[in-house]
């Protein structure tokens, strides 16, 4: 290597006196504004309302489960707070939370762009999302919805609540999720900055690129099914419902084509973020740069391949129920894959422990426990035990939040100061993150131990043996609730005092580290040529 | 490993149960092994690779092509090994012996009702010979339901538009639960049944008389206990409240108003018509849901509900 690195990293630049916030003010030029951080930020604020409205309804199904029989609500109530809280968070919260908000922000900054490739889109997009959650608190305002977020006919077909109109939001949601998907990988392909190429993109971009792709292929289906679902609910053509001569199974089926997909939508944005924070703060290049690459892309693909591992017990042929199993085995491998990188990134690193990073090896604990229980998922004589048991719920939720949402919570901390400029208390951070390790344990580990014993989900009374450990499960809730509450706590706080966040807090080497903190509205001052890899802390020639 | 059997499944009550067993514990010896390798590893390297101070130096390691390939071939050949051992077992589930007892079993909003060969009928509650096989072939009257008895380790889902299958083969008497696992609305939880295994004897003699209680005891008391194991209790309180249908407390003997129609005495003749033609007569500000009674109750057992329905002031 002759070449000479000069370092990214080191350009301390001080808060810029004009930035993206500041330029322009008053509500009209954020509601009309094309810039992908203003987007972005809008995203922010609005999923993480959504994750604010589905958390409660998350407390207040583990408050009803306290006691076997009733504790507060009655069981209709009951039914749609587990309907909402699934969709909420879904819908609205997890599968836009990490591309939409934070995607939106970080990536032409990654990419060294000025924006998206598509900046009305992008607009829009933020737009049709808003549309749908209107509709979602519609269909809230109006009934309510007590199906569960997985819609499964002929009980949706026949239910007398809100069904259609939540529908509807999740059908135009989707239109939303395209909308980004499609700009993501027009950006990614055109956008990059001079010298970048596919094996020098920071691999956020990668799991991002991927995400993309299963949003642009798959989503079409969900909103299709969703239509047919809408159609049989108004005018009864007969597809899903048995009395019409329909299959309700034939919707599982159609449902989980694209659900399932979606699962990755949701955890390889978290994954991306992982391997953005682990190298920042080992300070060391990321190891298995194209394998941590390429698993995305594979993963993405045979993610299309499997979804009738949600229909072991459905009735489906065995042939296929076989079939099935191999290919979810199959998908576990990218993902260990991934999980040996990320370690193998911190061996002989320089480990900074900082918000950021503590989230990083939360997920990584979380998210082990989150796959590893998967495999008792895919092997399908134990699965038709387990299935559709608090087991599922744990293992899921392992993933869900104990991946997903611990990404965003660690990507949330790396961006912020990029964010908004200001540093958040780094003790207070500590706390919260180690009430959230706890509480999230303590709510989902009596899970699985429930689940194989044969605790059913979505039961509103439950047999007495089970109260001790659904009990515990509840505790925990209210630890991991205050662990959250504390979260917004100090980052809401630390948007009260000036700006103080240097342009590059943490030392990272990607690109959007060389801009100021919050960068100025068109991200660089001059465009920013590549002259290294996105983790080259210590190829020889360059000095840390 | 028995002991960790005991804490974290329940009673093995098939050979079959047995089976899934090993599979399962097989499986968390393999996720303990790796999340104590990767836990491990973690907290090491947390400890021991802390940063010193800002000026740390760390060596540019790209990848490492033999590791990578050990830690995407050692997985794939464990997993390749669960599928095929997963995939067997399910087959032993999946095919029923020959001579296999035959129950049907219908789901419905939110009961079970099995039908034996002979025609007998019970609800919620299905005795089974120790030691031979039961094949249940079942369907549901209206939305998805699934059948799981956790102690055998079996479930199948219930559909509306055809039949499926499962079976079991009891080891020794007792007494099981039977779960409704897939959602089907407001008494999903309450769609509970027993799975009750007699000796060859009790069960003969059971299908052939009804059982004891039924034959012998006081009508009103066969009443309280036909309210609950029928499933009476889910809907109709005794203590006025209000649930899906009306409360039985101090019903017998008044006038009640009825959708579409003129009041009615809540006599003899309304409450046995109710049970058995349930949608005849409803009364106002309830919604007909009631599933029919008739021909899961013997005549005993219907005198011995209205008795009870009689005795509630």
């Amino acid at each position: 290597m002759t070449e000479v690195i000069t370092p990214a990293a080191p350009v301390h630049r001080g808060p810029a006196d004009l930035h993206y916030l500041n330029e322009h003010r008053g509500l009209r030029s954020w509601l009309t504004t094309v810039d992908h951080k203003r987007i972005g930020v809008m995203y922010l604020w609005s999923v993480l309302l959504a994750f604010l409205l589905g958390g409660i309804f998350a407390m207040l199904v583990r408050l009803e489960l306290l006691t076997p029989k009733k504790t507060i609500i009655e069981a209709d109530a009951y039914n749609q707070a587990f309907t909402l809280h699934g969709a909420i968070m879904i819908f609205l919260f997890i599968i836009p939370a990490i591309p939409a908000a934070l995607g939106n922000f970080v990536l032409p900054l990654l990419l060294g762009a000025k924006d998206v490739a598509f900046p009305r889109l992008n607009l829009a997009s933020y737009y049709v999302y808003v549309i749908g959650a209107l509709f979602a608190l519609g269909s809230m305002l109006t009934g309510g919805v007590d199906t569960g977020w997985t819609f499964y006919t002929p009980y949706s077909t026949t239910s007398n609540t809100s069904v259609s109109m939540m529908t509807m939001a999740a059908f135009i949601l989707g239109f939303s999720s395209i909308f980004t998907g499609v700009n993501f990988i027009a950006t990614i392909h055109k956008l990059r900055a001079p010298g970048m190429s596919w094996h020098t993109m920071p691999l956020f971009v990668w799991g991002t690129y991927a995400t993309a792709v299963i949003q642009v292929l798959a989503t079409p289906v969900l909103g299709i099914t969703l239509l047919l679902l809408l159609m049989e609910r108004v005018w009864e053509i007969g597809i899903f419902d048995p009395r019409l001569g329909g299959d309700p199974v034939l919707f599982q089926h159609f449902f989980w084509f694209y659900s399932h997909p979606a699962v990755y939508i949701m955890i390889l944005p978290g994954m991306a973020i992982i391997s953005e924070v682990v190298p920042t703060f080992s300070k060391k290049t990321i190891f298995g740069y194209k394998a941590i690459a390429y698993s995305s892309v594979a993963i993405a693909f045979v993610s299309f391949l499997v979804w009738g591992h949600h229909m072991f017990t459905s009735g489906q042929s065995d042939l296929a129920t076989a079939v099935f199993s191999f290919l979810t085995f199959l998908v576990a491998i990218p993902s260990a894959i991934k999980v040996f990188n990320w370690l193998a990134t911190m061996y002989r690193g320089s480990l900074d422990l900082k918000a950021p990073m503590l989230y990083a090896i939360m997920f990584l604990l979380l998210f082990a426990i989150g796959g590893l229980t998967g495999i008792f998922l895919g092997t399908i004589s134990v699965d038709v035990h387990l299935h559709d048991t608090y087991f599922v719920v744990a293992h899921f939720h392992y993933v869900m939040m104990g991946g997903t949402v611990i990404a965003f919570l660690a990507g949330l901390h790396y961006w912020w100061p990029k964010m908004f400029g200001r540093m958040y208390s780094e003790s207070w951070a500590r706390v919260a993150a180690a009430l959230i390790f706890i509480g999230f344990n303590m709510t989902f580990i009596p899970q699985f131990i429930m689940g194989s014993r044969g605790m059913p989900r979505r039961y509103y009374n439950y047999l007495d043996q089970f109260q001790p450990l659904h009990g515990f499960s509840t505790f925990g809730s209210w630890v991991l609730g205050l662990g959250l509450l504390i979260v917004a706590g100090y980052l809401l706080g630390s948007l009260r005092k000036r700006c103080d966040a240097p342009g590059s807090p943490w030392g990272g080497m990607t690109l959007e580290w060389t801009t100021s903190s919050p960068p100025i509205t068109h991200n660089f001052e001059t465009t920013p040529v590549l002259t290294h890899g996105p983790y080259d802390y210590s190829l020889p020639g360059r000095r840390a | 490993m028995n002991w960790l059997r005991s804490i974290i499944l329940p009673a093995e009550g098939s050979a079959y149960a047995r089976q899934v067993d090993d599979l399962y514990i097989a499986i968390i010896v393999i996720c303990a092994f790796f999340f104590v390798l990767i836990a491990g590893l973690l907290s090491y390297f947390v400890w021991r690779y802390r940063r010193r101070g800002p000026d740390d130096v760390t060596p540019h390691i790209s990848h490492n092509l033999k590791l990578e390939l050990l830690w995407s071939i050692v997985p794939l050949i464990i997993l390749t090994v669960l599928f095929f051992w997963g995939f067997n077992s399910y087959m032993v589930a999946r095919v029923a012996p020959g001579e296999a007892l035959e129950i049907q079993v219908t789901g419905k909003k939110w009961l079970w009702q099995f039908e034996y060969p002979d025609g007998m009928r019970t609800l919620n509650e299905v005795h089974v010979p120790v030691g031979k096989a039961v094949k249940f072939i079942m369907s549901s009257e209206d939305v998805i339901h699934s059948f799981y008895a956790p102690s055998f380790r079996v479930k199948m889902d219930v559909l509306p538009n055809r039949y499926t299958e499962l079976w079991l083969q009891p080891r020794e008497e007792g007494v099981h639960t039977l779960f409704c696992a897939e959602y089907c609305g407001r008494g999903h939880s309450d769609m509970l049944g027993k799975i009750v295994v007699d000796s060859e004897e009790k069960f003969q003699e059971w299908q052939a008389l009804g059982d004891e209680q039924t034959r012998t005891m006081p009508l009103a008391e066969l009443g309280a206990l036909l309210y609950e194991s029928k499933g009476c209790s889910s809907c109709h309180s005794l203590d006025g409240s209000r649930r899906e249908g009306p409360s039985f407390r101090g019903v017998f003997g008044e006038m009640t108003s009825i959708t579409g129609g003129p009041p009615v005495k809540v006599d003899e003749n309304y409450l046995r018509e109710s049970i058995l033609d349930p949608q005849a007569k409803i009364v106002a500000g309830f919604e007909g849901i009631m599933p029919t009674f008739q021909g899961l109750l013997r005549e005993r057992e219907i005198n011995a509900l209205v008795e009870f329905i009689k005795s509630r002031k």
